[in-house]
């Protein structure tokens, strides 16, 4: 169904083989030459060339640090390039702000909205505009909504951003970067906090832009979403532009293996479950937040030893506070949480402070979206890091430094961390080694229970896999892992069950071998999916 | 007898320092600068103004013009602010160095800058007492309209100040309305919740935030200047402005961040600082200086009733205190 060629006037872009050979019949929207950008010693991009057409979605794919975002920065102005030169129309420009940017026709919707939360989505869409007479939000709601209609967005431009979801905010950036007339539209990662249903509308609008005449570049690492959207593929490796392919005549194992390098297995493991005594049972737990809103409602379920269970929700539909809650860091306004131990004496967590439950054997993985605001502190050095869970342990009034040193130096070797060496700040490492080492000290202290949250986030592929083994072989051993996820694919492939939260409540629980996408989307954007009633599906 | 009509004008005229240093301080903190510096830029501004005058009246011999008479305090007094607001900018957006410790610093070296040149004029002149008069200049900022004087309290109330009174609310006015209603305002706006996004817009972020800061500076620098010239009916001694810088900062919270609220906020708060002197209190000490505390409790309670406020249009811009780097990672 996807069509290399634009809509009626386009004409067929350019023809590609898989050797590489490019054939154009019209030049390029945008031309990108020998493009070179350093950050101090870290070569972002390395003597990039990349064309963009009108009338075609281009899928910029490539791990984590392979300067996708990077290179799509140089464009929209954000980041000036070392090295090379960048042509629009055939025609050598320099982009030196993001308003020159504007003025060339490009536009890009970042990762991070780059949205004024007290602002309407008006004030949004017009900021930094330098239009004729005075400041007139009347006239520019109406350009808005029609825009919006347009392209079949879903947008009231009077509403305060703070009070919109995900999907409705990216709509804003998305028509933000129309309103100002682009024809080049550049989007970071723009699925990542979508559920299926808004990415497959998102993707509906794509289209209709393409349509439009419109060039699109969407920088991506997911595999699927390049297969049903993109006409063409650019893959990115190390900074450096490894090749370019025909979505139609590639697939998800050759774009893998461009991307990493060499040869991947794309299949998560989930071995069977041994055990599936219960582990921690969670009975009408309610938590309110600081201001007041309910986050957790009447939220009942039991997590086995031996299995991973998957929490999936829309962000911020209470993910977090639950995993508190059973760390013991989140103060719970009624319910119980009980611990179940292998001799099948039970305990209530609840009121215990956390370190009586660390000792519990309840470990916390926690990534937060800042990454190192808990559990790890930037900067102090891998050894140092790995104090903080053993700093209270010895009888001497100084801290015993052997342990948690010999502690890091086992991690760093079993786990393949790439670090100068343990003396380093962890900041200084890159966010999967970050990730591996938190997840390594936590499984050091011999969970029974693994708390984990978006543990995988801005990992690359390899990465990631290296920390769904480790999750897998916690499992194995007999602990209760709580796996908190923002991608569907890998909560469906990895988990046994599948819990789906809903704006604090218990949306339902579905086994992960059996569940459907599609379903589970739904069930995370209404009680139950649509008719089941959610209070029926526990346990 | 408690006279509202004298009460009301002295409060009105206790207010307009607030006014000024709050409004200043406003324009600041909206395009994302918590200046802290503000009692030091008001320090400068009074004591530049007064170096401006000292100098006029004694270089004319006597015969001043009127218009000389006002503009060169008041230059001095714009330039000395400037001055501090390019220091302060340099520091913190150029440098970026953390807002809070510049703010602090600034403000001690300000207090002092003033009462080191207050302390050489007063010897300069040799006079007996630590003080000096500038009554000639005073004259002049403080002269009100001829006929508030016949139209009885109502124009004790409302005709009886010099023109920077009238002067400062319009500024207060003006701001309020171009941070709320021009696209210079938005951006202004923009900047202090979300630099990056304001950036992204192509907004030029340091531009805009020196441009806040230096302007706010020379709003909050005409504070003192009033303070000297009108209020004090041109003396200058040293340590005399006291904490009004502090209590102007404060206004900015209590106004949640809107200069045409800190009209009416800052003559309340005025109020509250002479207080004491309409309350028949007795010979009792004590209960006077109770009655000083009022508008530092009051304050306080401010604060903490903001702290709980939860709207979201009602807090500080978000990167308040924050410095921007574009290429950050």
């Amino acid at each position: 169904m996807d069509q290399l060629a634009g809509p009626a006037g386009a004409g067929p872009c350019l023809f590609l083989t898989k050797g590489g050979l490019l054939l154009e019949n019209k030049t390029a929207a945008v031309s990108m030459r020998g493009i070179t950008k350093t950050f101090g010693s870290v070569v972002a991009n390395n003597n990039v060339d990349l064309d963009i057409y009108k009338g075609e979605i281009l899928s910029l794919l490539g791990e984590n640090g392979s300067g996708k975002t990077t290179l799509m920065n140089m464009l929209s102005g954000i980041y000036f390039p070392d090295e090379g030169q960048i042509l629009i129309d055939g025609k050598p420009v320099t982009i030196s702000s993001p308003k020159e940017a504007f003025d060339f026709g490009i536009g890009m919707i970042h990762q991070h909205f780059k949205l004024v939360d007290v602002f309407t989505a008006v004030e949004n869409i017009v900021l930094g505009l330098k239009e004729e007479g005075k400041l007139d939000l009347e006239k520019a709601a109406k350009r808005v909504q029609d825009i919006c209609d347009n392209y079949g967005f879903d947008v009231d431009p009077k509403k305060k951003i703070y009070d919109m979801s995900v999907s409705e905010k990216q709509t804003v950036e998305i028509v933000k970067v129309l309103y100002r007339g682009a024809d080049i539209l550049i989007l970071d990662e723009p699925t990542a906090v979508l559920t299926p249903q808004e990415t497959d509308k998102l993707f509906a609008v794509l289209r209709n832009m393409k349509d439009d005449g419109k060039a699109v570049v969407i920088i991506t690492h997911k595999l699927h979403e390049v297969e049903v959207l993109s006409d063409r593929v650019a893959v990115l490796r190390k900074g450096e532009n490894i090749g370019q392919l025909i979505t139609k005549e590639t697939n998800a194992q050759e774009m893998t293996n461009m991307m990493v390098g060499r040869e991947v297995t794309l299949n998560i493991n989930r071995p069977e479950p041994l055990f599936s005594s219960p582990r921690i049972r969670i009975e009408g737990l309610n938590v309110k937040s600081d201001d007041g809103v309910m986050k957790l409602k009447d939220v009942s379920f039991t997590a086995n030893a031996g299995e991973i269970l998957g929490i999936a929700g829309i962000s911020g539909c209470g993910q977090k506070e639950l995993l508190e809650a059973i760390a013991g860091l989140q103060d719970v306004e009624s319910g119980s949480i009980t611990y179940i131990s292998d001799d099948g004496s039970r305990e209530e967590l609840i009121g215990m402070d956390p370190q009586k439950i660390a000792d519990k054997g309840v470990a916390l993985s926690f990534v937060p979206e800042d990454r190192l605001g808990m559990g790890l502190v930037a900067s102090m050095d891998l050894a140092d890091n790995m104090m903080l869970r053993s700093f209270r342990s010895g009888k001497s009034m100084l801290t015993d430094r052997k342990a948690p040193r010999a502690l890091a130096e086992q991690i760093v070797h079993d786990l393949e961390i790439s670090t100068p060496d343990i003396n380093t700040p962890v900041r200084k490492l890159s966010g999967g080694n970050v990730q591996k080492v938190l997840v390594g000290r936590e499984i050091a202290s011999a969970p029974t229970v693994l708390l984990s949250a978006y543990v995988v986030r801005g990992l690359d592929i390899n990465s990631s896999y290296t920390i769904y083994d480790l999750l897998n072989q916690q499992k194995e051993k007999g602990v209760a892992v709580i796996f908190v996820g923002e991608d569907l694919d890998v909560l469906l492939e990895l988990c046994d069950r599948i819990l789906v939260l809903c704006d604090g409540r218990v949306s339902g629980i579905v086994d992960g071998p059996t569940a459907d996408k599609h379903g589970v989307g739904m069930m995370m954007t209404s009680l139950g999916g649509d008719h089941m009633d959610g209070g029926e599906m526990h346990e | 007898m408690f006279d509202i009509a004298t009460f009301l004008s002295r409060a009105v005229v206790q207010s307009i320092p607030l006014l000024l240093g709050c409004t200043g301080e406003t324009i600041s903190e909206k395009s994302g600068s918590l200046n802290l510096g503000i009692p030091g830029v008001m320090y400068v501004g009074g004591i530049s103004g007064v170096i401006g005058a000292f100098l006029y009246e004694q270089s004319s011999g006597g015969n001043m013009n009127p218009v000389l008479a006002i503009l060169i305090p008041m230059l001095a007094c714009l330039i000395g602010s400037l001055l501090m607001g390019l220091l302060f900018s340099f520091l913190t957006i150029t440098l970026r160095v953390n807002q809070n410790v510049t703010g602090l610093a600034m403000t001690t070296f300000g207090v002092g800058f003033g009462n080191f040149f207050g302390g050489s004029l007063i010897k300069l002149t040799g006079s007996d007492v630590p003080s000096i008069a500038l009554s000639k200049t005073s004259h002049y900022f403080s002269k009100h309209l001829p006929f508030a004087d016949d139209l009885g309290w109502v124009g004790k109330i409302f005709f009886s100040y010099g023109f920077l009174a009238y002067a400062a609310i319009a500024i207060a006015v003006i701001t309020a309305f171009i941070l709320k209603r021009t696209r210079t305002g938005l951006q202004i706006r923009a900047i202090g919740e979300s630099p990056a996004t304001a950036d992204a817009a192509g907004i030029n972020i340091t531009k805009y935030k020196y441009l806040c800061v230096c302007i706010g500076c020379m709003i909050a620098g005409l504070g003192g200047l009033y303070y000297v010239m009108d209020y004090a009916s041109g003396v200058w001694s040293n340590d005399a402005f006291g904490d009004r810088g502090w209590l102007a900062i404060a206004l900015v919270i209590f106004t949640i961040w809107r200069p045409n609220i800190a009209i009416f906020a800052s003559i309340l708060f005025g109020g509250l600082y002479i207080l004491y002197l309409f309350v028949p209190t007795g010979s009792n000490l004590a209960v006077k200086e109770l009655y000083k505390m009022l508008p530092y409790i009051v304050t306080i309670i401010v604060l903490i009733i903001t702290g709980m406020r939860n709207k979201r249009e009602n807090q500080p811009p978000e990167s308040l205190g924050l410095p921007y780097f574009r290429e950050e990672r």
